[in-house]
């Protein structure tokens, strides 16, 4: 309870540090009165039940922005792989951050830094690693939430990663891993998902940006609508920010009748990448 | 055929989930079809059956039945000695104290399956139709396709040529869990079923597969669509699970299936912590006849734990350089000699 007072006590200093600075940073702005404009229509909604009498959030859902490639606002940029030219370039994003800025300590910044500069050696999406949390919500493709009364499944195409989020059961994490510890619960219209027990091995985007084995994720999944939901992300990784930080954004629903999560068993596409140069040489 | 595996840091976490079922040792038999008429399953909170929860499909029956064997029911005395033979064999994969031990040491942390919950059963072979317990003949195309794939794989070398010459689950791909049909995974062979309206999910410990089975009557999608695990779909018959799965790609072979594969898979709860498994092999390319198998998954201790595989595939890459290595240290032997 404390620290999630003391959450919400530095997320209002910092949105009222931003209206003061309203004429110079524009986007920051922008995206405080977005987020604060989607909490207050969610505030209005309240979802269809499941059977069991929970919002009901079973469906296919995507998201419909540049957070992958970037979580911070960017400008479009070339693409990083030449060959690919326009078709692989970086779409320009006004970031998912609140408050705009990333509160890395200023190691830990450098590090981010060294990250986005050796990218296509070092980005675990490259490998086909699991994408870890939250970056698999945001990744650019669809996931599956199965919604039973003891676990929420989120079933990601990306590499098919799987979380399972326990509403009953609950334990601490047994053991570190790429997709984390997901404990729930529900909070008025809103899915709480509490997540710990992370790797330091993922990133947050394709920007370099990190987090340590002490990362913290709380997420919110709110109703916002039939076919939209308010996504809004608390990281907490005392390591690696100076304080807890947040993102927010809409996740958009597949209403087509025929949408199904598909296998992306990229494990495949990356062999020659990581092993290629390991492989027989013809004798001479 | 239990062989090591190569995929050495990978499993840590799911022989920890092993470790922990062991504790919940249980010998029950397959409940006969007769129970299973008297038992009725729990509901889910929509009505359907409820088949939710975790389950192990582990078991020392082999999907054919063993040569010299006539029967097709043991006593449960030939049976008991059937298995003690099994896991004879099973941990004398390694030897103690060996430098082939170091990883896959079977008489720890479960990888031997009689220190974990096992399926029981009295017949000699999983598969109950044909009669005589083995696959049906290969067709003539099925003899060719077959020489065919063995030719293919020829081409890729030895075995510690390349990453794409080893197998699936070396490369950790995919491995025996997900199937369809669903098969023991060697180890770990632990599923987690999540239903929902419409939809009924289940997650294979071994790589993380997941089948998400749509009940909604949809059609299949274009055969362009093709897939590892292929493309499922499901219905209710009674208190019965029927899944249909088409659009293989036919990378994964089930005994020497190809693409045209129809796998047809009966699930049903006939007792609190057993759920009979039943399938239907057909492809007309391959066999002459179609074929049938009966198993089953026993209720087990969950959770399920994350199996990173590829993240952890130490063991394809160390195997992979220490080849070259050899190669290296050989030419410069034989350049010494001359």
């Amino acid at each position: 309870m404390v620290r999630g007072a003391k959450v919400r006590g530095v997320m209002v200093r910092n949105r009222f540090l931003v209206g003061v600075m309203a004429a110079a940073v524009v986007s920051g702005v922008w995206l405080a009165v977005e987020s604060a404009a989607a909490q207050q229509a969610t505030a209005a909604y309240r979802a269809p039940r499941t059977p069991d009498g929970k919002p009901n959030l079973n469906g296919i859902w995507q998201t419909m922005n540049t957070a992958n490639w970037n979580i911070e606002a960017h400008p479009a940029g070339p693409s990083p792989a030449r060959e690919l030219g326009a078709s692989g370039a970086v779409p320009a994003g006004l970031g998912v951050v609140e408050g705009g800025e990333i509160p890395y300590l200023p190691e830990a910044r450098k590090k981010r830094d060294a990250n986005y500069a050796s990218r296509l050696k070092l980005d675990p999406e490259i490998k086909c690693y699991l994408p870890g949390v939250p970056r698999s919500t945001y990744q650019g493709m669809p996931f599956q939430i199965i919604q039973s009364t003891k676990h929420i499944m989120l079933i990601h195409e990306f590499a098919g990663a799987v979380r399972t989020i326990y509403m009953a059961d609950q334990t601490e994490a047994p053991a570190d891993s790429w997709m984390g510890w997901s404990n729930g619960r529900w909070e008025g219209e809103s899915l709480v998902v509490d997540t710990k027990g992370f790797n330091d091995l993922s990133w947050f985007d394709r920007a370099g940006n990190f987090h340590s084995d002490a990362l913290h994720v709380v997420e919110r999944f709110t109703p916002r609508s039939a076919e939209t939901i308010n996504y809004e992300v608390t990281i907490e990784d005392p390591k690696v920010f100076s304080r807890p930080w947040k993102m927010s954004m809409p996740l958009y629903k597949h209403v087509e009748r025929n949408a199904q999560i598909l296998e992306f068993r990229c494990v495949e596409f990356v062999e020659d990448l990581l092993y290629g140069h390991l492989r027989k040489q013809p004798a001479k | 055929m239990t062989r090591v595996r190569a995929c050495g840091g990978a499993m840590v976490l799911g022989a920890l989930a092993a470790f922990l079922v062991a504790a919940t040792i249980a010998a029950a038999q397959t409940a006969a079809p007769d129970t299973a008429r008297a038992y009725k399953a729990p509901r889910t909170p929509d009505g359907q059956p409820d088949l939710q929860g975790f389950w192990t499909n582990s078991t020392y029956t082999p999907l054919e039945r063993p040569d010299g064997v006539t029967k097709a029911v043991y006593t449960p005395e030939e049976a008991e000695a059937a298995i003690k033979l099994a896991v004879q064999r099973e941990s004398a994969q390694t030897e103690p104290g060996t430098t082939a031990d170091v990883h896959y040491d079977f008489s720890q942390f479960g990888l031997d399956r009689s220190q974990s919950l096992f399926v029981r059963n009295l017949r000699t072979s999983l598969i109950v139709d044909p009669a005589n317990g083995k696959i049906p003949p290969l067709t003539d195309e099925g003899k060719r396709r077959t020489a065919k794939r063995a030719e293919e794989a020829k081409k890729l070398g030895g075995r510690w040529d390349s990453a794409e010459s080893n197998q699936l689950d070396d490369r950790c791909l995919i491995m025996a869990g997900p199937g369809p049909p669903m098969m023991d995974a060697g180890y770990n062979s632990n599923y987690q079923i999540v239903q929902s309206s419409g939809v009924v999910m289940i997650l294979t410990e071994m790589i993380h597969d997941v089948r998400i089975v749509s009940l909604d009557g949809r059609p299949q999608p274009d055969a362009k669509v093709r897939q590892w695990m292929g493309i499922s779909r499901g219905r209710w018959e009674g208190d019965t699970l029927v899944v249909e799965t088409t659009n293989f790609n036919g990378k994964n072979p089930f005994r020497g299936s190809d693409e045209n594969l129809k796998v047809i898979e009966r699930f049903t709860r006939v007792a609190d912590d057993t759920i009979e498994y039943k399938f239907t092999i057909d492809d007309p390319t391959m066999w002459t006849r179609p074929w049938s198998a009966e198993s089953a998954m026993k209720r087990t201790a969950g959770p399920i734990f994350e199996h990173a595989c590829h993240e952890g595939n130490f063991g394809l890459y160390n195997t992979l350089v220490g080849a070259r290595l050899e190669e290296k240290r050989a030419a410069e032997e034989a350049l010494k000699k001359q």
